[in-house]
């Protein structure tokens, strides 16, 4: 099928969620990675999924809307996620790079609407590491509404990302769960907060096909 | 009342001289200054849940004593504008972007609480726009600071996760509620025991808006309290360990002030930049500079007049 977009609102601001693929039963939502936009159609890797296919545009990311004046964290991308989660219900979440973090933190919030989480390779998932990296204020002109948004790429690379952090986020997702293992690292690189994760015992390590077959069929 | 303006005054409260606005990358900050236009600048920085106009007294003293003072509102803060996005790393940004429009080079920088960690985080990136700072209890510690959204907690709890994500959902719905003056005044009271009732009445009057409804407070409501994400004491700490010109940092000792940082002189001295000077007042609370504006002034006064 040809992509078909649709509009929903967080905060006032207009999200552009993509079906790339109909069906039946629990969807599959794909969150991109940092400067990037959701894929056209969709991807290989989701063949064996048997509902439908979602993909969301990040706020200031795709033909996603703009907010003035930066601000971004990943904590605040949450807020797109538990838009859709709402909209459509629980839904299998696969996330790329950024993606895969805003995943973690969402599932942790959020475990009873999200029904296992796919942490795969994709750009931004270092974020700006355990620690804050040097110091950097930068002060950017006014955009012009094209994305990737600037502050995004700026601040969303920069966010810190320490290990314990994000275990807070794996304990509460085990625990609000009925999945036993709701997350699943596929990511080969492992920043510290991926690999932190990984090796929780209850977090599985399988490739992204696998992955989503195994949540496919849970 | 209607049809009648209802003020406070203050014991030498003053309102600014002259107001004005800045950019910063589309948000608008407003600007308020006291003192002479010709006088050498400096600034001040509000913390959390404050505005500019919470310098009221404070500011006009410094200015009396030959200082052209700026302050600004804070992104949906007082009569800036509102954000979609509230962050530690924005306000730095706009703190710099605002002292970089008004200032033609290096100023005197006062920074309390949040807007005090927040300076020390900017003058990391950006040490070249201060001549000295003076930070009034704004140097955290391992203790909580109350004001700062970006938390840091040992144990999150998910029901902050919750909580958020259900403001956000209904952040088009959210509404400051309306009250009276006296009202307004008791609702903040207990974020600010210390205070005199009249100065926060005053409050009310120079920091919320008159709607047919009753009063509201500006403040974008959508801000709240506490929030979640990953922030450390430490490196906030770091940065001042790194500063490179003069500082003076002046700690409450009060540890009972809900809203105050709580850190202590054994906290902060290890972190001292060379020649950096820390003062520790057992007596004051957390709003230093609204409790004793006279002798706060005054200690600043002397520590900023080889930098004029």
């Amino acid at each position: 099928m040809s992509r078909r977009t649709e509009t929903v609102v967080s905060g006032g601001l207009r999200l552009a969620l993509h079906t790339l693929a109909g069906g039946e039963g629990r969807p599959l939502l794909i969150l991109h990675g940092l400067g990037e936009r959701s894929p056209d159609a969709r991807p290989a890797w989701t063949d064996g999924w048997p509902g439908p296919v979602l993909a969301l545009d990040f706020t200031g990311h795709g033909e996603s809307e703009v907010p003035v004046g930066g601000g971004y964290m990943p904590e605040s991308l949450m807020a797109d996620v538990d838009v859709v989660l709402t909209t459509k219900g629980p839904c299998t979440v696969v996330g790329r790079g950024l993606g895969a973090w805003v995943a973690l933190l969402v599932t942790g919030a959020r475990p009873e609407l999200v029904h296992g989480a796919v942490l795969a390779d994709g750009s931004g998932i270092a974020g700006g590491g355990p620690q804050p990296p040097s110091p950097y204020v930068q002060v950017l002109p006014v955009g012009d509404g094209t994305t990737p948004d600037p502050y995004a790429l700026l601040e969303l690379s920069r966010d810190v990302r320490p290990p314990d952090y994000a275990l807070d986020f794996v304990r509460f997702a085990i625990e609000g769960s009925p999945l036993e293992s709701p997350i699943v690292v596929s990511a080969r690189n492992r920043p510290d907060w991926v690999a932190a994760v990984a090796a929780e015992i209850d977090v599985l390590d399988l490739p992204l096909t696998e992955a989503i077959a195994l949540f496919a069929t849970l | 009342m209607e049809g009648q303006i209802e003020t406070r005054s203050y014991p030498g409260a003053r309102p600014p001289d002259r107001a004005g606005r800045v950019d910063s990358s589309g948000i608008g900050l407003a600007v308020n200054e006291w003192g002479q236009p010709d006088a050498p600048m400096l600034a001040l920085v509000h913390g959390g849940f404050d505005f500019s106009r919470t310098f009221d007294v404070f500011a006009p003293m410094l200015a009396d004593a030959g200082w052209r003072v700026v302050a600004w509102d804070a992104r949906g803060h007082g009569d800036s504008d509102r954000a979609r996005y509230y962050s530690w790393a924005a306000n730095v940004r706009d703190h710099l972007a605002a002292i970089t429009t008004l200032a033609d080079g290096p100023i005197p920088i006062i920074g309390h609480s949040k807007g005090g960690g927040e300076i020390l985080d900017m003058l990391d990136g950006h040490p070249s726009v201060a001549r000295a700072f003076v930070n009034l209890d704004g140097l955290p510690s391992l203790f909580s600071a109350p004001d700062v959204n970006d938390r840091e907690r040992r144990r999150m709890r998910r029901a902050d996760l919750t909580a958020t994500l259900d403001r956000s959902a209904r952040r088009h719905e959210l509404r400051r509620r309306p009250d009276t003056i006296d009202g307004l005044a008791s609702r903040r009271a207990p974020m600010n025991p210390r205070l005199p009732r009249e100065w926060l009445e005053y409050l009310v009057t120079v920091g919320a808006r008159r709607d047919a409804d009753g009063w509201r407070w500006k403040i974008d409501p959508f801000l709240h309290l506490g929030g979640f994400g990953p922030w450390r004491s430490s490196w906030s700490m770091e940065h001042l360990a790194a500063l490179d010109l003069p500082f003076l940092g002046v700690l409450s000792g009060v540890t009972d002030d809900p809203m105050g940082w709580k850190s202590r002189a054994q906290d902060v001295i290890p972190y001292l930049p060379p020649g950096g000077r820390l003062e520790f007042l057992d007596e004051v609370g957390h709003f230093l500079h609204v409790e004793q504006p006279r002798m706060i002034a005054d200690m600043v006064l002397e520590f900023l007049e080889p930098y004029r």
